[in-house]
């Protein structure tokens, strides 16, 4: 194990041409400005963390970014190519789907229930592919050994599987085409304690092994540290803070980050009244 | 009707003075696909006035079962064995007042607050409901101390909220009235499943902080059941960490990460990732966390997943013996102790 | 040791699977119980005697004898005869092609619209689906009867008139329940996965969305057979659908009207009882699929 971690060799941030990048990304719905001027940049085999509470906007630049939002404003360029707007041809919008990929929260909703694990992939690969059917069903079984699938849990139906297994699915599914950047939508929130740590060293892992790039949008702040070097603390649509991940959560700069950090039940925390003012100022 | 196994707990049995609340061998089996499952094996656990005892585990632990069975809130056609106890009383032979005054005085609160508030009535009816059909308090006196409990949530302008419905109030805000009128009925234990799952860290912390404050200041007792170790650690006086239908460790919460007596409890807490480092590694507890009925009856359930694991926990399934001021359900237990904290593990 | 009593049953564990769908249609039949077997063996020996009725039909259900106008059952012809001399039975036989065959081209055209409408809604959303929802809206106002009087008197009195007037008017009700179903379906993250890779719209929806709603649209479409039936043997004795001499139940329920006066109730009960019995069965076993299709979808 001690080998897999000196062997990990993350470049520095802002090394090289970025894979994925956003400028002024805003996004309005009706009247209400969900997201404003986000800017984002993503170096190869990096990790970027998006940090923020429900409503933040975390979410809606996690959809922009794949194509399931369309910017009010702003540009997105993943692999050098354009892709603010909706994709014009069939090639175009696979081409997309190679290149950035997103794993969901939600284990349950986020597989086909009709279909075993093995076509789900299958379908993915057919989709993507210039590969025969030999060779699919070679893929297949590399995917399911990359995510740690056995042979039976590949021809089974979701159903049968455990909350975890089906993220291994999904994580399988995005990696399926090879992409240079996967987006975790609070990929691991919805995991028992015991399975969210397997499946960040599965991530962790992977990302030694294919120098793919991640962008972790995430409430959880020990899950940001442990999986990201670069953290950007989304606050009501803008972003409120940015920096290496260290930094921004030993030496918290904004308010808001602060009181997101002394929120976090560690040792020796105890409970306190702090967001109250907060809420009762604005929301409700 | 069948008679359901009970295995009695080996060790001294705690003496009952004191104890509000108390389960005795609790074992709960639910009909599922015609054969009955077990969820409860053997839940023994007591809870004096005015503390705050954390229950922790992992999805099919049973933590959330174990809150049903006391509030009898099971499902259909559950078989119950063994015995709860509140205030002396025997709960599971209680029906009509008896059980109405019960529920009175063992306040729930659940994860999702939405789900438990009717959508087409008012904040006002939701609260004073028990207590104007229950308690026959007149409706507005009953609005009153509804008024001064959403104060004490940190709700000021409770008349207002009283009018409004609960699609109108943030998350946040509708669990801090789910905590005002829990206390309506001047409960003396809070079954507390999960209240912060659904809400943002920030409200976690103050909805906690609530809770916490006026539990101390009402002498209530709580059972608090979370996922999470550290969080019940903070809250609670003790903690209970169950496992596959079982109680595998009871720990005073200052003792819980530096000194835990089970090995399943050290591994939770080590494969949670820490926010002030970057491991090279998670400790991941290898497989997955198992359900009552799947663990084998004859051994301990953690066996297949335990790093400190020899034969002889597959020899019986080990009685829950008191150490060091706690439990441990680990036959291992004395000869581990002091090495299983999160630095020595 | 007891078993407890219970105020308020909350939802089963999650781990706890009751999955019936994805076990083949067998499966799922079966699931609905007795009464839900008893209702798919009724169809099943309908729709049989639908195909090969003329072939099992004992006369020529055209071959009139007016001296038998009216006789009862005798040996050969055991529902005897109707008011103008030919055999009952072979006319039932023989009638039931037309007597299903209209119910179900009712079903194939209101199910097929109304399911393309409902999955094409919930896909686009936004404009397109509110311009097809109030549509289907306007649609609602209109009762099939009087659509079929409508269409009967436009295009001329007969079965296809009497079909198409009827898709017509059910198609919003089979588009309003499946567009939920589609909605649910459409949200699902698996979709949204889809849609990433780059997947067609076309293609997840025929390949996803249907397939997930498919016990839905099953059972809808055996609950409007049903209805069909009723509503087209209605038109058929007002005169507006299959036209006689052609056998049909529901016009040889209207052709035997005098027979009832005249105290020879036997040939309009046979084909009424026959209508009922097939109605009941479509009924009872789509309610069955129905309450299966929702329990499934958690």
């Amino acid at each position: 194990m001690a080998d897999v971690a000196l062997a990990r060799a993350r470049p520095p941030a802002g090394d090289g041409e970025p894979v994925l990048e956003a400028e002024g990304l805003r996004k309005e719905f009706g009247d209400v400005v969900a997201v404003d001027g986000v800017d984002l940049r993503v170096p190869p085999a990096g990790a970027l963390a998006i940090v923020g509470e429900s409503g933040s906007g975390k979410t809606t630049v996690a959809k922009m970014i794949v194509g399931l939002e369309r910017p009010t404003a702003g540009t997105i360029r993943a692999c050098g190519r354009d892709r603010s707007t909706p994709a014009r041809t069939t090639a175009e919008r696979r081409r997309r789907g190679r290149e950035v990929q997103i794993v969901f929260q939600d284990p349950y909703t986020s597989l086909d229930p009709r279909q075993t694990v093995e076509r789900t992939l299958e379908e993915v690969l057919r989709l993507h592919g210039d590969l025969d059917a030999e060779a699919r069903r070679a893929r297949v079984h590399e995917l399911g050994d990359l995510v740690g699938l056995d042979a039976r849990q590949i021809r089974a139906l979701p159903r049968s599987l455990s909350g975890g297994q089906r993220q291994r699915v999904a994580i399988a599914r995005a990696l399926a085409a090879r992409p240079r950047v996967l987006i975790l939508d609070e990929s691991v929130a919805a995991l028992d304690v015991s399975i969210q740590a397997q499946v960040l060293n599965l991530l962790a892992d992977i990302r030694d092994e294919t120098g793919i790039s991640y962008v972790l949008i995430s409430h959880d702040l020990a899950v940001v540290r442990q999986l990201t070097e670069e953290t950007l603390v989304m606050w009501r649509g803008t972003v409120v803070e940015r920096g290496p991940t260290g930094q921004v959560l030993d030496d918290p700069r904004h308010d808001y980050t602060r009181r997101l950090r002394a929120s976090v039940p560690r040792p020796g925390w105890k409970p306190r009244r702090t967001a109250i003012a907060e809420e009762e100022a604005t929301g409700g | 009707m069948r008679q359901v196994r009970t295995a009695p707990v080996g060790g001294a049995r705690p003496s009952t003075a004191g104890a509000l609340l108390e389960l005795e061998d609790l074992v709960v089996e639910l009909p599922v696909e015609g054969e009955d499952r077990r969820v409860l094996s053997d839940i023994s656990l007591r809870i004096r006035a005015g503390e705050a005892v954390g229950l922790v585990g992992e999805s099919g632990s049973g933590k959330s079962m174990t809150a049903r069975a006391i509030d009898r809130l099971l499902p259909d056609g559950a078989r119950v064995g063994g015995s709860i106890r509140f205030d002396g009383r025997d709960v599971m032979a209680m029906s009509g007042a008896d059980l109405r005054r019960f529920r009175g005085e063992v306040a729930m609160i659940f994860q999702d607050p939405r789900a438990h508030t009717n959508p087409v009535r008012r904040i006002g009816d939701f609260m004073t409901e028990a207590l104007r059909t229950n308690a026959r308090v007149p409706g507005r006196d009953a609005e009153q101390r509804a008024i001064e409990l959403l104060g004490a949530v940190g709700i000021p302008d409770g008349r207002r909220r009283l009018a409004q419905y609960p699609h109108e109030l943030s998350g946040g805000l509708l669990q801090r009235v789910m905590i005002a009128a829990a206390l309506l009925t001047q409960p003396r234990l809070l079954l507390a499943d999960e209240p912060t799952t659904a809400v943002d860290v920030t409200t976690q912390a103050e909805v906690m902080a609530i809770l916490d404050e006026l539990r101390r200041e009402l002498g209530l007792a709580m059972l608090f059941i979370t996922h999470d170790l550290e969080l019940a650690a903070a809250v609670c006086d003790r903690t209970i960490v169950m496992y596959a239908g079982q109680v595998v460790e009871v720990r005073s919460s200052a003792l819980l990460h530096t000194d835990p007596l089970h090995p399943y409890t050290a591994a939770l807490a080590a494969a949670r990732p820490d926010i002030a480092s970057t491991a090279d590694r998670l400790r991941a507890i290898p497989g997955r966390p198992l359900s009552a009925f799947e663990a084998p009856p004859d051994e301990c359930a953690f066996a297949p997943r335990c790093p400190h694991v020899r034969d002889v926990c597959r020899e019986a399934r080990p009685p829950l013996i008191d150490l060091d001021g706690g439990s441990s359900r680990c036959v291992r237990a004395e000869e581990l102790r002091g090495t299983l904290g999160v630095t020595g593990g | 040791m007891s078993t407890v009593p219970v105020e308020h049953a909350p939802e089963p564990p999650a781990d706890v699977a009751v999955a019936t769908v994805h076990r083949g249609p067998w499966a799922f039949v079966r699931a609905t119980g007795a009464a839900g077997m008893a209702s798919a063996l009724v169809i099943v020996v309908a729709t049989f005697v639908a195909v090969v009725g003329p072939v099992l039909a004992p006369e020529d259900p055209s071959f009139a004898q007016l001296s038998y106008s009216y006789v009862g059952p005798i040996g050969g012809h055991p529902l005897g005869f109707d008011g103008q001399g030919r055999d009952v039975l072979s006319r039932l036989l023989v009638g039931a092609r037309t007597s299903m065959l209209g119910p179900m081209a009712v079903v194939i055209i209101c199910v097929g619209v109304g399911t393309l409408l409902a999955v094409s809604a919930a896909w686009r959303r936004g404009a397109y689906d509110a311009v097809v929802s109030s549509g289907l809206d306007i649609l609602f106002a209109f009762p099939g009867i009087l659509l079929a009087i409508l269409a009967a008197t436009v295009f001329g009195a007969g079965l296809v008139a009497a079909s198409l007037a009827l898709a017509v008017a059910y198609t919003p009700y089979v588009a309003r329940v499946l567009r939920g179903a589609a909605l649910r379906e459409r949200s699902q993250q698996y979709v949204a996965a889809l849609e990433v890779q780059g997947a067609s719209a076309f293609s997840i929806c025929v390949r996803h969305l249907i397939p997930n709603m498919l016990p839905l649209i099953v059972a809808q479409a055996t609950i409007l057979f049903g209805y069909a039936m009723v509503d087209l043997a209605a038109i058929s004795f007002l005169g507006l659908g299959v036209q006689p001499p052609r056998p049909d139940w529901g016009v040889m329920v209207s052709e035997n009207q005098s027979g009832v006066v005249q105290g020879y109730p036997l040939a309009a009960l046979a084909a009424g009882v026959c209508i009922v019995v097939v109605v009941v069965a479509f009924n009872i076993l789509g309610e069955r699929l129905y309450e299966q299709a929702q329990a499934e979808r958690r």
